[in-house]
């Protein structure tokens, strides 16, 4: 597989804050690739580095086989970049705005198609100032597309949309995806990340903390479901349940416990018989599957939506 | 022009005409306002100078002789009125009638100078003095050798230069602190497309800045271009285009709205006072001289009124045409390799 972004060694410091502590990822040709990780991890200053908007403290990016400073037009007019800041001039049109996007682009598509494909065929001559948060992400979607491009890079493309909304760009960014193009995403909702990617890299604190598909780093957990409860009486310490039969890991949580388990019909039965003896009752109890949520408390502690 | 240029101009200009405020501060309210300062200097005859004759033997005598000149505004007070007159400005020159007569005025104030030297004129003529040498006084009111057409050029410099300070370095930085910039530069956007689209519009609007001044003066005050029509658009597109390249120059680094409006004032403001815009600048020690001159308003100025005021031809503008033109390709060039992209 063609390496479509490749990044070893990529440090970026501020004065004393370090806000990419030498991260390595690779994005093949023809992947939705996500950058999963919660606010302040670094992952808009990694993709503005990717883009060419920020220069490197260290390390090495390549983008399209190419180097940022050798002929960065022409790499630029092969990535379509929607960035954090989603703000166009005021008072121009959804339809103006995409037409001076594309006048940037030697090659691209026809304004009108674009519109369309993102769903603001109704807001098209309407000032960009009276378009809500969503439409104007869509807005910001629309002039990353009509390049054309073989990359496109988006920036916390859903954050603070609705879920329908966000549905909607999901499937507008699947079905480039599906074309034969690549995507490289960031975001920090990780039942989007698991919907929309291919594969994943988790990165906390300026470093990449686990790297894969969705599932084989939901398998890392050891097991794809969890058993989540909380006692109504009694007491039981998180060893005695690591012992059960099945049980891969452990979390007490605010009173309440996460288990993972590989096989619920064996584990369940299993961990009710040991609450039993220890003389613990539990009160509500459920069983959902493993997200990446539950792989990255497990790899720090902590929630994504924490800080 | 490149699509791309064409379409930043485009979006540019649509951006302007879709602001009514933005059009009313930036065209409307400089012409209003040189409208405004064309009426408060349109030059009329000075009023004459008020002179009071304090009371006393012989007073009246005195107001008789000073009656006879008309450019003197004559009344008679008491000492301690007249006095008080004299504080306030009310008064430009008090003449206290003895033996020898006594002329109370202020000798800084121009027009208390003037009053005195008017009205010893009047009282030695009516006591019997012949002045030797004939002469005939010429008053000249023509359009073209009056104040306010020594006015209208300068406005119209301070115009352009406003508008390529303001216009352009006010947009720039705006345009850096919302962001917009950053998500142009994201694409293959040519940088200088970016910079020049900025120029070209004003350029554009030039005429929107040029044209209501000169017709209200005209027919307000008849105040006329001596030179062509054709060279004084030339040389206001220059104007332009030179603080297209300052504004530019001044929006390459700042990084907010402060900074951008600190630093066109600490351009324009020099410029306002040294540059001849109300006053010439003759007035100024002859030391300074060489450094005003080399001012981009005082070139445009120079020039505006070289065609307005003297007629002149362009072939004859080629000092301040030059200093116009190295301006604005120097500030472009600078700001081209300072700006402050991210």
């Amino acid at each position: 597989m063609r390496s479509s972004v490749s990044v070893t060694g990529l440090v970026k410091r501020y004065d004393k804050v370090t806000a990419v502590g030498g991260l390595a990822l690779e994005v093949f040709e023809g992947e939705c690739f996500g950058l999963l990780g919660p606010n302040g991890a670094g992952k808009t200053t990694t993709i503005e580095i990717i883009v060419g908007l920020l220069a490197p403290t260290s390390g090495e990016v390549r983008v399209l086989g190419e180097r940022w400073g050798e002929n960065d037009p022409l790499l630029r007019s092969r990535i379509g970049v929607a960035l954090q800041e989603t703000r166009f001039a005021d008072r121009l049109t959804v339809r103006e705005v995409v037409t001076l996007f594309r006048s940037f682009y030697p090659k691209g598509r026809d304004p009108g198609e674009v519109i369309l494909e993102v769903g603001l065929e109704e807001k098209a001559e309407a000032w960009t100032v009276r378009l809500s948060g969503g439409q104007r992400r869509r807005l910001a979607l629309a002039c990353a597309l009509v390049g054309d491009p073989e990359l496109l890079v988006l920036d916390e493309p859903t954050t603070g949309l609705d879920p329908q909304a966000r549905l909607r760009m999901g499937e507008t960014i699947r079905s480039y995806r599906d074309r034969g193009r690549t995507v490289l995403v960031s975001t920090h909702y990780m039942d989007e990340a698991q919907r929309l990617c291919d594969r994943v890299a988790v990165i906390d604190r300026g470093k990449r903390i686990a790297m894969g598909t969705p599932s084989s780093l939901i398998e890392s957990l050891g097991g794809d479901l969890v058993v989540e409860f909380v006692l109504s009486g009694g007491e039981v310490s998180e060893e005695d349940l690591r012992e059960v039969d099945g049980v891969r890991g452990v979390r007490r949580e605010n009173g309440a416990f996460h288990v993972t388990a590989g096989e619920g019909h064996v584990t369940v039965p299993a961990l009710l018989d040991r609450l039993r003896d220890r003389g613990a009752t539990p009160g509500r109890m459920m069983i959902r599957h493993a997200t990446l949520e539950d792989v990255y408390v497990n790899l720090t502690g902590r929630h994504l939506r924490d800080e | 022009m490149n699509r791309a240029l064409l379409q930043l101009v485009v979006a540019r200009v649509r951006e302007i005409l879709r602001q009514p405020e933005a059009v009313f501060w930036t065209f409307l309210f400089p012409v209003l306002m040189s409208v405004a300062l064309g009426v408060a200097f349109r030059g009329e005859r000075p009023d004459p100078a008020s002179v009071v004759v304090v009371e006393g033997p012989g007073a009246s005598l005195l107001e008789a002789a000073l009656r006879a000149d008309n450019g003197v505004k004559v009344r008679r007070a008491g000492r301690e009125a007249a006095e008080a007159g004299l504080r306030t400005g009310k008064a430009a020159i008090l003449v206290v009638p003895g033996d020898p007569l006594t002329y109370r005025f202020d000798p800084t104030r121009p027009e208390s100078h003037l009053a005195r030297l008017r009205v010893d004129a009047a009282l030695q003529r009516a006591a019997g003095r012949v002045d030797p040498v004939p002469v005939r006084e010429e008053p000249v009111t023509e359009p073209g050798s009056r104040y306010i057409d020594f006015l209208v050029p300068g406005l119209l410099g301070m115009n352009l230069m406003g508008g390529g300070l303001w216009g352009i370095g006010w947009t720039i930085v705006e345009m850096r602190i919302r962001k917009l910039l950053k998500l142009q530069l994201a694409t293959p956007m040519r940088r200088g497309d970016f910079l020049l689209s900025h120029a070209l519009v004003r350029v554009l609007f030039v005429p929107l800045e040029v044209v209501p001044l000169l017709l209200l003066s005209r027919l307000l005050f008849d105040v006329r271009v001596a030179g062509s029509y054709g060279a004084l658009a030339l040389v206001s597109l220059l104007g332009a285009v030179s603080f297209a390249g300052l504004g530019t120059l001044i929006a390459s680094r700042a990084r907010s709205t402060g900074a951008i409006s600190g630093l066109i004032n600490l351009c324009s403001l020099p410029m306002f006072v040294l540059s001849g815009v109300f006053f010439s600048t003759s007035r100024f020690p002859e030391a300074l001289q060489p450094w005003i001159r080399v001012l981009p308003l005082t070139a445009l100025n120079d020039a505006l009124r070289g065609l307005m005021v003297d007629g002149a031809v362009l072939s004859a503008l080629g000092a301040p045409l030059l200093i116009l033109a190295a301006w604005g390709a120097a500030s472009f060039l600078v700001a081209l390799r300072v700006f402050r992209w991210t």
